[in-house]
């Protein structure tokens, strides 16, 4: 059974949620300034995933992901400012402005990127979790896919090598219905990716990605799993992204329809009727709430604005360690 | 009527083998696919089975026979048919003597093909006397091919992290026998086998690394790391840069690179330039046995991603090696082969022998060459190259690989850039042809670098010719 939540679970989740949620509009918000040059990829309407996911995980556990990473990072703990930081290229950031949106990294938080090649993460993670194997330290590694590189062949080379060596890896599907302006149904053959992992005896369960106490609830039996020996298992997260893929994207692939749909499903305004429902907390303390991220998140953007930029004199530093 | 049965070539590189265990004695009746003998090469014991019917009258190797040559005559058959005809069987007599004869003329063949192992063999007192080795008092002769494990097996003795990955390194004791007995040693969890998944097991590699181990990474050969050349250049090489310094990758992949002996286009290339060209790889190519471990050695302990080009020619190359296990050559210093004034010669790997040589006969004609062997090819060793040019004046690069953006054209710039006001003639460069390895031998001999390519650039850019 799945432990009971507590007022501080529920706390940490919506402040998480809506700390990514608040951060990635005003990274749109520099980006349209011109303050963010590049790609930037946002994970508006997803948050639910990584929160979900973040409620059974160890702090000494491993994570890789994509290069939709924002809301990763703010989940794994790093702080909002130095993430916005690397957004605007500024030395406070957490690569010192070298990585960009794509490609970051916080090795004192086992946050192990940010890869911004489609399904390259996916045997690095696999290799993360092969450490740890090797070094029995009893974590696991979570290691985030996308939907496209779902049909990418060093995925399956990365399945078929964690089964066989029952390597303590999880691996989530982020399925959020594109790979960039391609619908899943168009380019996967068999659209339930949760059960790619079934020939090579990982098995996969898919979950409601947009409520975060389903994602909850999957993760720890998921992690359960994992933990225990018995090696990787898929959790395929059913979710959508409310933006398009990066901020060049007008997304005219999709109707308004459906976009309306799963707006209407908007993880955070589900757990905030939640919320309110079992007078965990009342609309006020909410507000309340809402107004300190709201400053938070904005203070980040000036500290990321005012940071100063990389010395040309760095240019060549950390090229070898 | 008899037939000869021959010393089998059981790989593309095989010149001899050990003639380990005989499966039937001299009267045996044989059938085509009866396993006769058993053979040792340097990489594995292999079958032999005949190919004719009849008696196996004479056994013409004794068992346990070591460096028997390819095509030398190990045993006479006398098919069933003629066996009982006296005439024919004393016609028979006089065949092995015809043939024993003919073994003779193999021979002489044989030697001539490997007049160039010896060349550089006997040339050991022409050359400089090496500092990096002769400090030490324990020295062993050893092939290239027992460096490289030995290396191996002393990092994975010293430290724990250090674990060996690949395909076929484990059971098979390595496709090129360079892991052998590791597996026994250290183990399933340190010596992994892997699947045909070359993409998959770097990138794994890789993220073991980011995780804090060490891992060693063999392709079967490089032309295999091509299906992996995404992992190698877009994640390690570039993950300390793009974590400002968070997180480095210590890993080495290792294999052997350049052409073999006909194995054609897909499996004779040299990738040396394909990976110097990145910022954030070190890539070392030794040429000798004591190189390759001191700079295996060192390549393991670096806290970098290493690449570490191999040759499977240069596996069986011996020379003396400290045993010390702390013999370590540095990565980015070159190093002199022989000292000249009149001409410098650049190269790495097997092809530095082959400059040897050439350097030799053109010494005969009073041509005295400055000879580099990189070793590192990046970092490269631009002091060692800049002060011997600005000695020489004249300089004449040697690379396997293809001419056009290759090692090559990069010395050559570094030349123009830091010594033109020194060279008294154009650099020349020997590179293969521009073209992709063919199969045929003459062919492929075409292909690569030869000593006469080299004598005859020489002389030319020293106007002797």
């Amino acid at each position: 059974m799945t432990p009971k939540l507590v007022k501080k679970d529920y706390l940490k989740m919506y402040k998480t949620m809506l700390t990514i949620r608040r951060f990635e509009e005003r990274a749109a918000q520099l980006y349209g300034r011109g303050l963010i040059g590049g790609f930037c990829h946002l994970y508006i309407g997803q948050e639910a995933v990584v929160v979900g996911i973040l409620m059974t995980i160890d702090q000494k556990d491993t994570v890789v992901t994509t290069y939709r990473d924002h809301g990763h990072m703010i989940a794994r703990g790093l702080e909002p400012k130095k993430i916005m930081a690397e957004l605007t290229g500024r030395i406070d950031g957490y690569s010192k402005g070298k990585g960009g949106s794509m490609h970051m990294f916080s090795k004192s938080k086992s946050f192990y990127g940010g890869h911004g090649i489609v399904g390259a993460q996916a045997p690095v993670g696999t290799g993360i979790a092969l450490a740890h194997k090797y070094k029995k330290d009893k974590q696991i590694c979570r290691t985030y896919i996308g939907d496209g590189a779902m049909n990418n062949g060093q995925v399956f080379e990365s399945f078929n090598m964690a089964s066989i060596w029952k390597l303590p890896v999880l691996y989530i599907i982020e399925n959020n219905q594109y790979g960039m302006g391609t619908s899943v149904s168009k380019v996967a053959a068999g659209s339930d990716l949760y059960k790619r992992g079934e020939p090579f005896g990982i098995p996969g369960t898919k979950v409601d990605g947009m409520d975060v106490l389903k994602v909850r609830e999957a993760s720890y039996k998921a992690t359960k799993y994992v933990r225990s020996g018995k090696g990787p298992y898929i959790l395929e997260m059913q979710t959508y992204r409310f933006k398009g893929h990066s901020m060049s994207d007008p997304a005219q692939y999709r109707t308004k329809k459906e976009l309306e749909n799963y707006k209407s499903k908007d993880p955070i305004e589900k757990l905030k009727k939640i919320i309110i429902k079992k007078k965990i907390l009342q609309l006020k303390e909410i507000e309340k709430i809402d107004d300190s991220i709201f400053s938070e998140i904005k203070e980040a953007a000036e500290f990321a604005e005012n940071s100063p930029k990389p010395s040309i004199n760095d240019l060549y530093n950390d090229v070898y360690a | 009527m008899n037939s000869k049965i021959l010393m089998p070539a059981l790989s593309p590189t095989m010149k001899e083998g050990k003639l380990a265990k005989w499966l039937k004695k001299e009267g045996d009746k044989i059938n085509p696919g009866d396993v006769i003998a058993e053979i040792e090469t340097d990489k594995a014991t292999m079958e032999v089975e005949a190919a004719d019917k009849g008696i196996l009258s004479k056994l013409l190797v004794a068992e346990g026979a070591d460096n028997v040559k390819v095509n030398e005559e190990i045993a006479i058959l006398i098919t069933e048919e003629s066996s009982n005809n006296n005439k024919k069987n004393v016609k028979a007599e006089k065949d092995i003597i015809k043939n024993k004869l003919s073994i003779n003329d193999n021979k002489k063949l044989d030697n001539e093909d490997n007049n160039q192992q010896k060349n550089i063999n006997t040339s050991e007192k022409h050359l400089i006397k090496d500092k990096e080795i002769s400090s030490y008092k324990d020295l062993e002769k050893i092939s290239v091919r027992e460096a490289i494990n030995s290396a191996i097996r002393e990092e994975m003795k010293s430290d724990k992290s250090v674990f060996l990955i690949g395909e076929e390194v484990g059971e098979y004791q390595g496709a090129y026998k360079v892991s052998a007995g590791l597996l026994k040693e250290f183990g399933k969890d340190r010596i992994i086998d892997t699947p045909i998944s070359e993409e998959g097991f770097t990138g794994l590699a890789i993220g073991a690394a980011f995780n804090g181990l060490k891992p060693i990474v063999e392709y079967m050969t490089f032309n295999f790391s091509m299906q992996a050349i995404d992992q190698i250049v877009n994640t390690a090489s570039k993950t300390h840069y793009m974590s400002g310094g968070q997180i480095n990758v210590p890993i080495v992949f290792r294999g052997p690179n350049g052409a073999a002996s006909q194995v054609a286009a897909q499996h004779s290339q040299d990738f040396t330039s394909w990976y110097a060209h990145c910022p954030g790889l070190k890539v070392l190519s030794p040429s000798n046995a004591a190189d390759a471990k001191g700079l295996l050695k060192s390549a393991i302990r670096d806290p970098n991603p290493v690449i570490f080009l191999e040759n499977e020619i240069l596996y069986n190359y011996e020379s003396n090696v400290p045993k010390d296990k702390d013999f370590l050559i540095p990565i980015g210093k070159a190093k002199k082969i022989k000292e000249g004034n009149d001409v410098t010669i650049i190269s790495y790997s097997l092809c530095v022998n082959i400059c040897l040589e050439a350097s030799l006969i053109l010494e005969k004609e009073g041509i005295k060459c400055d000879l580099i062997d990189l070793r590192t090819i990046r970092p490269i060793d631009k002091e060692t190259i800049i002060n011997s040019v600005k000695k020489t004046n004249r300089a004449v690069l040697i690379e396997e690989s293809w001419p056009f953006c290759g090692v090559n054209s990069e010395i050559s710039s570094i030349i123009m850039e830091n010594a033109f006001d020194y060279l008294d003639s154009p650099v020349l460069r020997i590179n293969s042809k521009d073209v992709p390895m063919p199969y045929a031998l003459n062919l492929e001999k075409e292909c690569l670098p030869k000593k006469e390519d080299i004598i005859e650039a020489v002389k030319k850019v020293c106007y002797k010719d």
